[in-house]
């Protein structure tokens, strides 16, 4: 296996993006990443494209032949290949890209994660759909019901407040004001998610990401042509990925999410780190119980005591693992398929020291990115 | 939608799951294929108790509000499924047992759909 690093990224904005098609924002993303990485784009031997559902967002399939299209490569006629595990569909098309690399079968590949959810019907509906439809979404248990499901077990079995729940959401907003591509750019305070109105008890709506418009691109390469490229590689020095029960009923245990514990021991293995190697983080807070769990399952804090890292400060900027400097899901925005590409860009940026504002200290980082309620799960881990 | 309701309708109006000779696990929803034994599993169909205990649940706050529990049954098997009662009387470890209850309709000249919701055991 070759090693792999990042030579570019780029990223749309994420939100509701009224004024831009999808082929708009993918190729922004794009543009971006070739601009970053100094390339013309005729290097590229591969596209992975990481969507979830562009039949039912859009009504388009065959989203990477449009993709490899519009970005001026069909003359080329190279290989593009879209992913899907559908909120993990970003982190599957990084994935992908990466064993294309570290198997020699390419030199130069793309990554891209693209989503558009406001043009038909209704996004956190079509999120949805990651759950087992038959079984879970037939009785009126969608993706937010689910995660609260999860959400009132911890707190009854390990003392978890919704206090704790909302100072997740107010750590990604205050993060996510000092990210220029994020949807929400404001800080809020404790009360204001308090009194959010509640979606699935105990979740209120400042505790669920929304479901967003955007697109991210990264370029990976082999490691001597990456050396030619740029003098700040930052290379994936692992990429896993595991799987679990689609169904919460299926699980023994609904507070651990197996396919993280799985993933994130392979990658630390393969990187040869531990969690407390770890000095930044970008975990997919699709709802804030999911990063106080990511928190125990990626093995930053034991089982049931995930909560006090946010109590006392150790996942904020300038703290010792500081977790989701972008904004995470909730601030940023939760673009799909574009959110598990998204964090290895923020993750590149934060590792090259170009993370303007939000920076923060650090030479190792990892990637979280969940499909569903925990079904598929990517983790990453990134050095400099 | 409508095929697919039909076909369930078994699953649906009964609480059936399936049971694994080989290993003596149950599992909901119905499996052809057994999680521990794969191959050398030996699976059938079979009715599943209808009592067991609410391990979690919400209150999904949409226009007309309804309850959502992940229910152990009394073999084992968990079931996610609706909870009629007041939201005030959830608790963790409750009592609950089948009930044949309306779920939804495709449209006013849609089929309706009927399933397995709970109630309290009193």
């Amino acid at each position: 296996m070759r090693r792999v690093a990042v030579v570019g990224v780029g990223q749309s904005k994420f939100g509701e993006l009224w004024d831009k098609g999808f082929r708009d924002i993918v190729l922004e993303a794009g543009r971006e990443a070739l601009e970053d990485a100094d390339l013309e784009g005729k290097e590229i031997e591969a596209i992975f494209v990481g969507n979830m559902s562009g039949g039912r967002y859009l009504g388009q399939e065959h989203i990477a032949a449009l993709i490899a299209d519009y970005a001026g490569l069909a003359e080329f006629g190279i290989p593009a290949t879209r992913v899907e595990a559908a909120d993990a569909s970003g982190g599957l098309a990084v994935r992908q890209a990466y064993m294309a690399v570290a198997s020699g079968m390419h030199d130069i590949v793309i990554a891209a994660g693209a989503e558009k959810v406001t043009d038909v019907g209704d996004p956190m509906e079509i999120l949805s759909a990651s759950v087992d439809i038959e079984w879970e979404r037939f009785v009126g248990g969608n993706l937010p019901a689910l995660y609260a499901i999860i959400a009132r077990l911890h707190m009854e079995t390990f003392g978890t407040t919704e206090e704790d729940l909302a100072l997740i959401s107010v750590k990604n907003h205050r993060n996510g004001a000092l990210n220029p591509k994020a949807q929400f750019q404001r800080v809020i305070r404790v009360e204001d998610v308090l009194n959010s109105p509640y979606v699935a008890e105990p979740l209120k709506l400042l505790d669920c990401a929304s479901v967003s418009d955007g697109a991210a691109a990264v370029i990976l390469a082999s490691e001597d042509v990456a050396r030619e490229i740029t003098d700040t590689p930052v290379f994936i020095e692992a990429c896993t990925q595991a799987s679990d029960y689609l169904a919460l009923q299926s699980r023994k245990d609904i507070l651990t999410m197996n396919s993280v514990v799985k993933a994130a021991r392979e990658s630390y293995k393969i990187a040869g780190v531990e969690p407390k190697d770890i000095q930044v983080a970008e975990i997919h807070d699709s709802f804030t119980i999911a990063e106080v769990l990511a928190y125990e399952d990626l093995g930053f804090a034991e089982k049931g005591e995930g909560a006090e890292l946010i109590r006392e400060g150790v996942t904020e900027i300038g703290g010792k693992i500081p977790v989701n400097p972008s904004g995470g899901l909730k601030a940023c925005g939760h673009a799909v398929g574009a959110t598990g590409v998204r964090q290895i860009v923020e993750l590149t940026l934060q590792l090259r020291g170009e993370a303007g504002k939000r920076q923060v200290e650090a030479e190792k980082g990892l990637a979280l990115n969940i499909g569903g309620t925990g079904a598929t799960a990517v983790v990453s881990v990134l050095g400099r | 939608m409508v095929p697919r309701s039909w076909r369930k309708i078994k699953y649906r109006y009964d609480l059936r799951g399936s049971y694994c000779e080989n290993c003596g696990n149950y599992h909901y929803p119905p499996r052809n294929f057994c999680p521990t034994c794969r191959r050398r599993g030996k699976v059938i169909e079979t009715l599943f108790p209808e009592e067991g205990r609410v391990v979690s649940y919400t209150v999904v706050r949409e226009k007309e509000p309804y309850i959502v529990a992940l229910i152990e049954l009394d073999n084992g098997a968990r079931v996610l499924s609706q909870v009629c009662c007041d939201p005030s009387e959830m608790k963790i470890g409750m009592r609950v047992r089948k009930a044949f209850r309306r779920y939804g309709e495709d449209n006013e000249d849609g089929i309706i759909h009927y399933g397995t919701k709970f109630v309290p055991v009193n």
